[in-house]
C-alpha cells in the first residue's frame, strides 16, 4: 500500500509547525458512481490524534466535509529538536494509519 | 514497527532519520494509540444532524457569544466548494477546542479540533461545502464558547456530484 500520509514539522524557534497530508477519498455519500451510477457509500476519516512526545495535544474529529486528501497544519509549543511528533487517523470503516517525525 | 528486509530500504530509512526528514509507517495492527484520547466517541449525533440549531446545541453552543478575537481566515470566493481553505487563529485564553460548522452545509458541522495547552489555538485545514455559505467558527474556553462567522461564495459546490 502506498504511504498513507506525508508530514513535515519544522521548528520556528520552540515552536514546531506541523503539516500533515492524509490521502483518503473522504467520500460524502452523496456522490454517484460514474459508471454504476450508484451512490459510493460515505467513507471518510474520522478522528485524528497528535501527539508530542507521546502526549497527546490535539484530538479532532471530522466530518465527511473536511477535504478528500485532508491537509491540517497545526503548531506544537515548547517544541526542541530531538522531539518526536506523531499523527494517526482513523476512519469510519475502522482502517487506521500513523506517522512520527523527529524535529531537528 | 516492522524491521525491513531489505539493507538498502533500511540505509535510506537510517539517512532520512538521521537528516532528520519524515518516515512513513502505516500501522496495520499497531495504531499509535495515546493513553488517553480527549473525547471519548465519535459525536455522531452532531456530525448526522442536518439542523444548524441541533449540531450547535449538540457541542454544546448555542449560546457562544460573537469574539472578535478569533481570526478567520477562508476565501470571499471559493472556485471549488470541494477545496476550502480554513484558517483559525484563537486570541481567546484557555482555549480548549475549535469548530468548523458550515451554515448551508448538508449536515452543518464539520470538525472539531480539541487541543491541550500544548498546541498554539491555530488550525488550518480544508473543506466542503455544498454551497455558498457563512462558515462559523466556534471556540471553546472555559468551558464558555465564542463565534466567528465568515460568508464564503462558492463557484461549484463541493459535496456532491
Amino acid at each position: 500500500m502506498a504511504d498513507a500520509m506525508k508530514i513535515r514539522a519544522q521548528l520556528q524557534g520552540n515552536v514546531a509547525d506541523v503539516k500533515v497530508l492524509m490521502f483518503h477519498p473522504m467520500e460524502t455519500g452523496l456522490r454517484k458512481d460514474p459508471i454504476t451510477g450508484e451512490l459510493i457509500p460515505p467513507y471518510f476519516i474520522r478522528r485524528v490524534v497528535a501527539t508530542h512526545n507521546g502526549k497527546i495535544v490535539m484530538d479532532a474529529q471530522w466530518s465527511r466535509a473536511v477535504s478528500k486528501n485532508p491537509f491540517v497544519n497545526f503548531r506544537i509549543r515548547d517544541a526542541k529538536p530531538g522531539d518526536k511528533v506523531a499523527v494517526s487517523w482513523e476512519d469510519n470503516k475502522g482502517a487506521r494509519a500513523s506517522i512520527e517525525t523527529t524535529l531537528n | 514497527m516492522q524491521p525491513f528486509p531489505e539493507r538498502s530500504t533500511r540505509r535510506k530509512f537510517l539517512s532520512a532519520v538521521a537528516t532528520g526528514s519524515a518516515y512513513f509507517a502505516i500501522f496495520a495492527a499497531s495504531w499509535l494509540r495515546p493513553a488517553r484520547l480527549l473525547a471519548a466517541e465519535w459525536n455522531e449525533s452532531a456530525f448526522e444532524t442536518t439542523v444548524l440549531a441541533d449540531a450547535l446545541g449538540k457541542i454544546g453552543a448555542t449560546s457562544a457569544a460573537d469574539s472578535d478575537q478569533i481570526l478567520l481566515k477562508a476565501p470571499e470566493i471559493a472556485e471549488n466548494g470541494a477545496i476550502v481553505p480554513v484558517e483559525i487563529t484563537s486570541r481567546i485564553p484557555g482555549t480548549q477546542a475549535l469548530y468548523i460548522v458550515a451554515d448551508k452545509n448538508p449536515q452543518p458541522l464539520v470538525a472539531i479540533f480539541e487541543i491541550t495547552e500544548g498546541l498554539e489555538p491555530f488550525i488550518s485545514t480544508r473543506i466542503k461545502l455544498g454551497e455558498s455559505s457563512k462558515v462559523r467558527v466556534l471556540v471553546k474556553a472555559g468551558n464558555k464558547f465564542y463565534v466567528a462567522t465568515q460568508e464564503v461564495k462558492v463557484t461549484i459546490g463541493g459535496c456532491g456530484g
